[in-house]
């Protein structure tokens, strides 16, 4: 998909101004913070939990060569196939291969981040092959030539109103009094459409939430159902997913399993757990014949070993977008590619290069919100902070910034002239704040007060007063 | 060199491996996958058999599910039969081949049609026999192969599903055990599915919608008198 994350400014602005945008987004702001809270308060066990599903994913990296290997010999061991793909470009390859194998002409798709992040549905499409996205979200903004902005939730930036509008123009079939105007009849309009896909397709393809080394198992976790009928039905079954999500063992799923929906979507489970592990057996009565795994790098193993490992242990639940403010007044096309909010501001420069990204890191207010409730315990205001250092290194920020920055510099590290200064210039910028004791304007700050007053020095510095207060406590004390 | 060997390589460099430590980690890797640690085990599900089928009831009713208890075996094809007159569903089921659903008397609920085998999205009601209950969470347990086709789980409007009282534990790892005696350590069934509740979506605004693309009623009938 196009990038257009170096526009994040405008982006931005362009959100905030969108009336349907911002009705929508009352939508996250309403429904996940509220729903995980409660969920956390009926388990006891939450925090233990969460410190032992980051324990698993810490000693999964670090010994992500061994757990590989093992999970790489059990599915073989099990009749299935993995491919090794570097880049994008390696894994839509295989998958177009392994299309071809069979002339598959339709494929079904359950939700997966990976597809959207190497492109595959338009690649797809260019070589005449047609996917057909079968979560409800999914299919709503594949109708409307979209990109998921939510990852667990990728139409949560839709309307109910639009998404009628869109199975209008799209269904021929709809009778023009056909009530469409409830979510409920929605689904079952999708539903109905959708049902005749998976017995059309040739190829299914899913994601993974685990894959594990213990059995050769790739597991889902999914609420309507679609991903198991993408990967029952058709002949083939594609696993599409990248090499950090290995867990040693299915205890160590069952771990991580009971912070994930709760931290998600709020619920104990989703519905639907589902291990599988190779094509149907010669005695099974349904199932994949073909069952092949497209393990993706992608730039993964290039952040092991670096400050940005513990981004690897990310679940993909979504609970740091739920929480951040600033997701919550821009939404997730605003971030400019495929992962939004803070997890998207660490991984994506990590990805495709802070060049393109460095907005990323810098929308944030650092409140920390997204720490408090990653229930891998992620630290990503801190990796957000690594991504600014780095832009700060290779000169990426703009020139304004960075010369203010080393001016501010020179007087911080020269103590004694930052407070005499300070000293001489409060008095004058106190009395130039007027009576009503606040600037409108400033110089080189226009951005700023455009839209609130910067308050005028009062009184004397924090330094004096520290002062101050030291010799009073001194005296107190004697 | 091949994309495998590159990653492998990158990986390898990134975890600091070599000739010295690769022992010990492999070790460790070994030493897990053997014998997998429990970790942490929610108290809430770790009670006595009665008391673990009332919460993994009281469970199940939470995820949208409907729950029936009965005494006996035989009274479930009565309460099939109920369950689609009380609906006005077509009297006929799709089932696999499970010994313990096959010595049930269907015969008896003489308008009954049973269909046998996978099923071919024509199906408004499947019948399956779980393989366990988890009472932390009130979810059933399958497993594929021809007792309980895998396509029963999904393509029925009516999913309804008969649960041993005595096969409720409390927690999915008990689960695990029951999969790894049944088909031996490190082998797994083609598909094993964790189920809570009917399918559902809450893709448009939020709002919850029960019957997604699977089955929009889960009717639990839990067997057994544990008291």
């Amino acid at each position: 998909m196009q990038i257009t994350s170096p526009t994040f400014k405008a982006n931005a602005t362009r959100a905030l101004n969108d009336p349907q945008l911002q009705k929508a987004l009352g939508h996250v702001r309403a429904g996940f913070m509220e729903k995980r809270l409660k969920a956390i308060d009926a388990l006891p066990e939450f925090e233990r939990l969460r410190d032992s599903a980051k324990a698993i994913k810490d000693h999964a990296l670090a010994h992500l060569d061994l757990y590989l290997e093992a999970y790489e010999k059990k599915v073989t061991a099990s009749g299935g196939m993995v491919h090794w793909a570097e880049t994008a470009e390696d894994a839509r390859k295989i998958i177009l291969d392994i299309c071809r194998g069979v002339g598959a002409r339709t494929v079904t798709k359950g939700k997966t981040m990976i597809a959207e992040e190497i492109g595959l549905n338009p690649f797809l499409e260019g070589n005449g092959i047609r996917p057909v996205e079968t979560d409800l979200g999914e299919y709503i903004i594949q109708l409307r030539n979209e990109h998921p902005s939510h990852i667990i939730a990728p139409a949560i930036h839709v309307n109910a109103e639009q998404v009628e509008a869109d199975f209008r123009r799209v269904h021929n079939h709809l009778a023009v009094d056909r009530d469409l105007s409830q979510a409920e009849l929605l689904l079952h309009e999708a539903r109905r459409v959708l049902r005749g896909k998976y017995f059309e397709a040739d190829v299914g393809i899913t994601g993974a939430n685990f894959l594990v080394a213990e059995t050769g198992t790739s597991i889902i976790v999914t609420n309507e159902g679609n991903g198991d009928l993408t990967q029952i039905l058709p002949k083939v079954h594609i696993v599409l997913a990248s090499i950090e999500k290995i867990v040693p063992t299915l205890e160590d799923m069952a771990q991580i399993l009971r912070v994930l929906a709760r931290s998600a979507t709020g619920q104990e489970m989703s519905v639907y757990t589902t291990l599988s592990t190779g094509p149907r057996r010669k005695t099974d009565p349904d199932g994949p014949a073909e069952y092949h795994v497209v393990l993706l790098d992608n730039g993964r193993s290039a952040m092991l070993g670096t400050e940005f490992q513990d981004m690897l242990r990310c679940i993909r639940c979504g609970a740091c977008m739920n929480h951040c403010p600033v997701y919550h007044a821009v939404g997730g096309h605003a971030y400019g590619w495929v992962y939004p909010g803070p997890m998207g501001a660490v991984l994506t420069p990590s990805l495709i290069g802070v060049d393109k990204s460095g907005h990323l890191p810098n929308a944030s207010t650092f409140c920390g919100r997204c720490e408090s409730v990653c229930p891998m315990k992620i630290p990503l205001p801190r990796m957000m902070r690594h991504w600014r250092e780095r832009e700060w290194e290779r000169a990426l920020n703009p020139k304004a910034g960075r010369y203010g920055l080393k001016l501010w510099a020179f007087f911080a590290k020269r103590p004694k002239l930052y407070r005499a200064l300070a000293s001489l210039g409060m008095p004058v910028l106190g009395a130039a704040g007027g009576r009503k004791r606040r600037f409108r304007a400033l110089p080189l700050a226009g951005a700023w007060t455009k839209h609130r007053d910067m308050p005028a020095p009062e009184g004397r510095t924090f330094m004096q007063q520290w002062r101050d207060r030291d010799a009073v406590q001194k005296q107190g004390a004697r | 060199m091949s994309a495998r060997e590159n990653i492998f390589g990158k990986v390898r460099a990134a975890v600091a491996a070599n000739a010295a430590t690769q022992k010990d980690r492999a070790k460790a890797v070994a030493q897990r996958m053997a014998r997998p640690p429990l970790g942490v085990l929610p108290a809430r599900a770790q009670l006595p058999l009665p008391e673990r089928v009332e919460l993994f009831c009281a469970r199940a009713l939470t995820l949208a599910a409907s729950v029936e208890r009965l005494k006996k075996f035989d009274d479930v094809p009565k309460a099939v039969s109920a369950y689609l007159r009380d609906r006005n569903l077509p009297a006929s089921v799709r089932m696999g081949a499970d010994p313990r659903l096959a010595a049930l008397p269907w015969g008896k609920s003489r308008a009954l049609t049973l269909r046998r085998g996978a099923s071919d999205g024509d199906d408004e009601t499947g019948v399956s026999f779980a393989a366990a209950g988890i009472a932390e969470t009130g979810t059933v347990a399958l497993w594929s192969g021809q007792d309980n086709p895998t396509t029963i789980n999904f393509l029925t409007e009516h999913h309804i599903v008969v649960v041993d009282a005595r096969d409720i534990d409390a927690a999915l790892e008990e689960v695990l055990a029951r999969v790894r005696k049944a088909f031996g350590k490190g082998k797994m069934p083609r598909s094993v599915n964790f189920i809570s509740g009917p399918s559902r979506s809450g893709d448009v605004e939020q709002k919850l919608v029960l019957g997604a693309h699977g089955p929009r009623a889960l009717h639990l009938l839990v067997v057994g008198d544990v008291r």
